[in-house]
């Protein structure tokens, strides 16, 4: 108990009683002064002369901008972010959205009324009130009606204070003083030692949780299942493998074998099967400019972008490679040829022949006449 | 006994002095357990085992341990869930509806019947999750930006539901929590013991029943009966959505919203009676819980089970007026097929029996009372069985047609869900007052101004 008053406070022990003082306190020009009443005494706003409770705008600000958020949240989920069809309904089916809103509306509408009365409108938690665990808290928590009057309004004298109440009669009167302000250090022993206690707990069971709890039987997320995995022992069979070796003469889907592989100069070779059509040409520029011109260059002219780190190969534009059939540009590229490898991993059968109809295409452009000049034109005037 | 109904009946009988009220409510608080105390949560809490254990069992070995099947894949645990809501509802009405509407008798019954909801919602929202089969990824049901690019669909009124329970059991609780502040204030203040004080006083957020304070709090009261009336009338309508916008005979009613709001009060005011009973004669507060809420009480159970009724009713007219085929072999398979004996345990426990109650001496007496509010609860729960499986278990193609019986697990879930549910319920009755005290003071006689005549009208 310190020597700084906080204020006076009078007990009072019908609410009549307590109405008429509080509306004669409020007459006397007091400001700062409360009524403290074990459950709210009807017609003590007016009495106090207190203004009506504003905590409605509150709940209905909040309330609104939470379905307004909501709204717009669902809109951008299932409209905007990923776009989800639900029985042929559009994507912003505004009647299947009302539930939702409405709930949204109501549970921020009340968490804001909350939080705002407890932590604005009233201030708490404060446990070290200067009222609390004074005889006249005690008394108006049960059945009495109190009025205190603060030492800080401008009209507060101690003693003409007091003889104002004690013209109201009360049953009591009481000097509330401030309470001693403890300070607890931060490195107390005893801090300390909850400290430790509550993170040896914490990582302990957060270690347990991750690494025993969650790979327990029920929470085996699937990977725990009656097979054999890939690459992994078995003891069922003999050689301990527990992956099978195919059957002797297993094809891989799709595998059609090459016959003419390995050799220099085959005495026959296929035909192109694909036309130079636009799109053929299209794929057939796409691969030929990915897996062909870094040695060949953009123009099959040998210029290779390497510089030099791999030997250059030659023109693909003599006399010698124009006049080769489709099918043994086909086997080059499949068989490889001197320096150059073999590209049948990657590039597959069709774009392979796309490639060649493309060389075909820039083999025509180098060696142009005049009268392809004209069939342009012709072709463009369309 | 005859009750003038042209005055306001008095809330409290005999002794109010304000003082003697709080030591009646808070003495259960201040005494040790005695003898039936610990005999009756001995039970509750084997019960409540019982249930954990069966759990368990479904956690660790899968949802097949349970009786559903396809059809029947909504079976005990979507019953239980509607069943557990429904309680609920009657908590948030006598604490909010009534509130509104200026019903003063709600006081003494208001603190409990909220507790009741809570915890009702409590034991309503274990059965989703577990009925998912792996609910450790419930998290999935809430909308976060995740690395899968989803989000949840707004439009299923399953998710409709995780909004609406989760947002009623928040409201629910902060309703009952700012009712508590200044109960808590008052428990602070009168105790002796040291432990409890620190507990009371960071309940009590330093509450100072100042009035600058009361103002604000009647007005946010207010405000949370007026959201949570809204509330609790759309929470059975989500949960009615569940069944009502799927397209199976029987549920594909547009009756179902106002007919399951009006079940979910009428089994609620049920069970809060059935409580209600045991806590006045224990605890000996018959002259705060009188029997005039009793009988106010039986009159909302009378005239809920006559909505539920016509609720029935209209089904049947409904299933003949549509001239639907499937609907009419559902209601007729409903009455005179294999599952007849669940129906006609329905009709008589929420039809028939409820019907004493025109009855003013019936009404007023306990032991019969006692009777006929438990079994509508049965026949509450009975309701939703009747709905989801007799619908279910023959729907359209009659290959799949198939019965359903529930297993151990399934009954034991059940046992364990009234166990969670009781023993909640007993340990609020020894830790919290069960009577809202401060509410209770405002309004005792001569607790207000003599210019409001001593009588509350507001």
């Amino acid at each position: 108990m310190t020597n700084k008053l906080y204020g006076l406070a009078a007990l009072f022990d019908t609410p009549d009683k307590i109405i008429h003082s509080a509306e004669a306190v409020k007459t006397a020009g007091y400001k700062k002064f409360d009524v403290n009443t074990p459950y709210p005494v009807h017609g003590m706003d007016k009495a106090m002369g207190l203004k009506p409770s504003t905590v409605g705008f509150v709940t209905l600000f909040f309330g609104f901008s939470a379905a307004a958020f909501i709204l717009f949240f669902m809109w951008w989920t299932l409209a905007k972010n990923y776009p989800l069809v639900v029985g042929g309904k559009p994507y912003f089916p505004l009647p299947a959205f009302i539930p939702i809103t409405f709930e949204t509306t109501v549970l921020i509408g009340s968490l804001a009324t909350f939080f705002s009365i407890i932590a604005l409108y009233f201030s708490l938690p404060t446990n070290s009130h200067p009222l609390h665990d004074s005889e006249y808290m005690k008394a108006v928590s049960i059945d009495k009606y109190g009025l205190i009057i603060e030492a800080e309004d401008l009209l507060f004298n101690k003693t003409q204070t007091e003889a104002f109440l004690r013209s109201l009669k009360p049953v009591s009167i009481e000097e509330i003083y401030y309470p001693e302000k403890v300070i607890y250090p931060l490195f107390a022993p005893k801090f300390i030692f909850f400290l430790i206690i509550v993170s040896i707990m914490v990582s302990g069971s957060t270690y347990i949780t991750l690494n025993t709890l969650l790979d327990i039987t029920p929470y085996g997320w699937m990977s725990i299942q009656d097979r054999v995995n890939p690459q992994t022992k078995s003891e069922y069979f003999s050689d301990g493998f527990g992956m099978r070796k195919p059957v002797t003469g297993t094809v891989a889907r799709g595998f059609i074998p090459y016959p003419y592989l390995g050799q220099a100069l085959p005495k026959e070779v296929l035909t192109n099967p694909l036309l130079p059509t636009e799109d053929i040409i299209a794929l057939g520029k796409k691969k030929f400019n990915t897996f062909c011109s870094p040695c060949h260059g953009y123009t099959a002219d040998g210029d290779s972008r390497l510089r030099g780190q791999f030997p250059s190969p030659p023109t693909l534009h003599t006399d010698k490679v124009r006049n080769y059939a489709d099918g043994m540009i086909y086997h080059i590229i499949t068989n490889g040829q001197n320096a150059m490898p073999s590209y049948a991993y990657q590039v597959t059968r069709e774009e392979r022949w796309a490639i060649i109809n493309y060389i075909r295409v820039l083999q025509r452009a180098k060696n142009a006449k005049p009268t392809d000049l004209a069939e342009i034109q012709k072709e463009s005037r369309k | 006994m005859e009750v003038d109904y042209s005055k306001e009946l008095t809330l409290i009988e005999g002794n109010s002095q304000l003082s003697e009220l709080d030591r009646v409510i808070a003495l259960p608080m201040d005494q040790k357990p005695d003898r039936l105390f610990k005999i009756v949560i001995s039970i509750t809490s084997s019960m409540l085992l019982i249930g954990v254990v069966c759990v368990g069992l479904t956690f660790y070995y899968g949802i097949g341990m349970w009786g559903n099947n396809q059809p029947v894949g909504w079976a005990f645990g979507i019953i239980n869930f509607v069943f557990w809501v429904g309680i609920g509802h009657a908590g948030t009405l006598i604490s909010a509806i009534l509130f509104l509407l200026r019903q003063k008798w709600r006081t003494g019954i208001a603190r409990f019947a909220e507790a009741m909801t809570i915890f009702a919602v409590i034991c309503a929202g274990i059965f989703p999750i577990i009925h998912t089969g792996r609910p450790w990824l419930a998290g999935y049901l809430i909308p976060y930006p995740n690395d899968h690019g989803l989000w949840v669909n707004f439009v299923s009124p399953l998710v409709w539901d995780v909004f609406a329970v989760s947002t009623y059991f928040t409201v629910s609780l902060l309703f009952w929590y700012i009712g508590l502040i200044p109960d808590f204030a008052i428990l602070r203040d009168k105790t002796t013991n040291k432990v409890k004080k620190v507990i009371y006083s960071v309940f009590s957020l330093g509450w100072r029943h100042s009035n600058r304070h009361w103002q604000h709090y009647e007005k946010a009261y207010t405000i949370f009966a007026g959201l949570a009336t809204p509330l609790v009338l759309s929470v059975h309508t989500v949960v009615s959505f569940d069944f009502a916008t799927a397209v199976i005979p029987g549920w594909h009613t547009t009756i179902f919203p106002p007919y399951f709001v009006a079940g979910a009060i009428f089994s609620g005011f049920a069970m809060v009676v059935t409580c209600l009973l045991f806590l006045r004669k224990v605890f000996h507060i018959e002259h705060i819980i009188t029997m005039n809420h009793l009988d106010n009480m039986n009159k909302i159970i009378l005239v809920t089970s006559l909505m539920v009724s016509y609720g029935y009713m209209m089904e049947y007219f409904m299933a003949w007026y549509s001239g639907n085929h499937f609907e009419q072999f559902v209601f007729i398979n409903r009455a005179f097929g294999p599952y007849a004996w669940a129906y006609w345990t329905m009709i008589s426990c929420n039809v028939l029996l409820p019907q004493l109650f025109w009855i003013r001496k019936i009404r007023r007496s306990i032991p019969i009372m006692l009777f006929i509010v438990i079994f509508v609860n049965v026949g509450m729960w009975f309701e939703r069985f009747v709905i989801i499986v007799t619908s279910l278990h023959k729907d359209f193609l009659p290959s799949s047609w198939r019965m359903y019986t529930p297993t151990l697990v399934d009954l034991g879930i059940l046992m364990g869900s009234f166990g969670l549910f009781f023993t909640l319920v007993l340990l609020f009755t020894r830790t919290l007052p069960v009577v809202s005290m401060a509410e209770l003071k405002a309004v005792a006689p001569g607790a207000q101004p003599s210019h409001h005549n001593g009588v509350n009208h507001d």
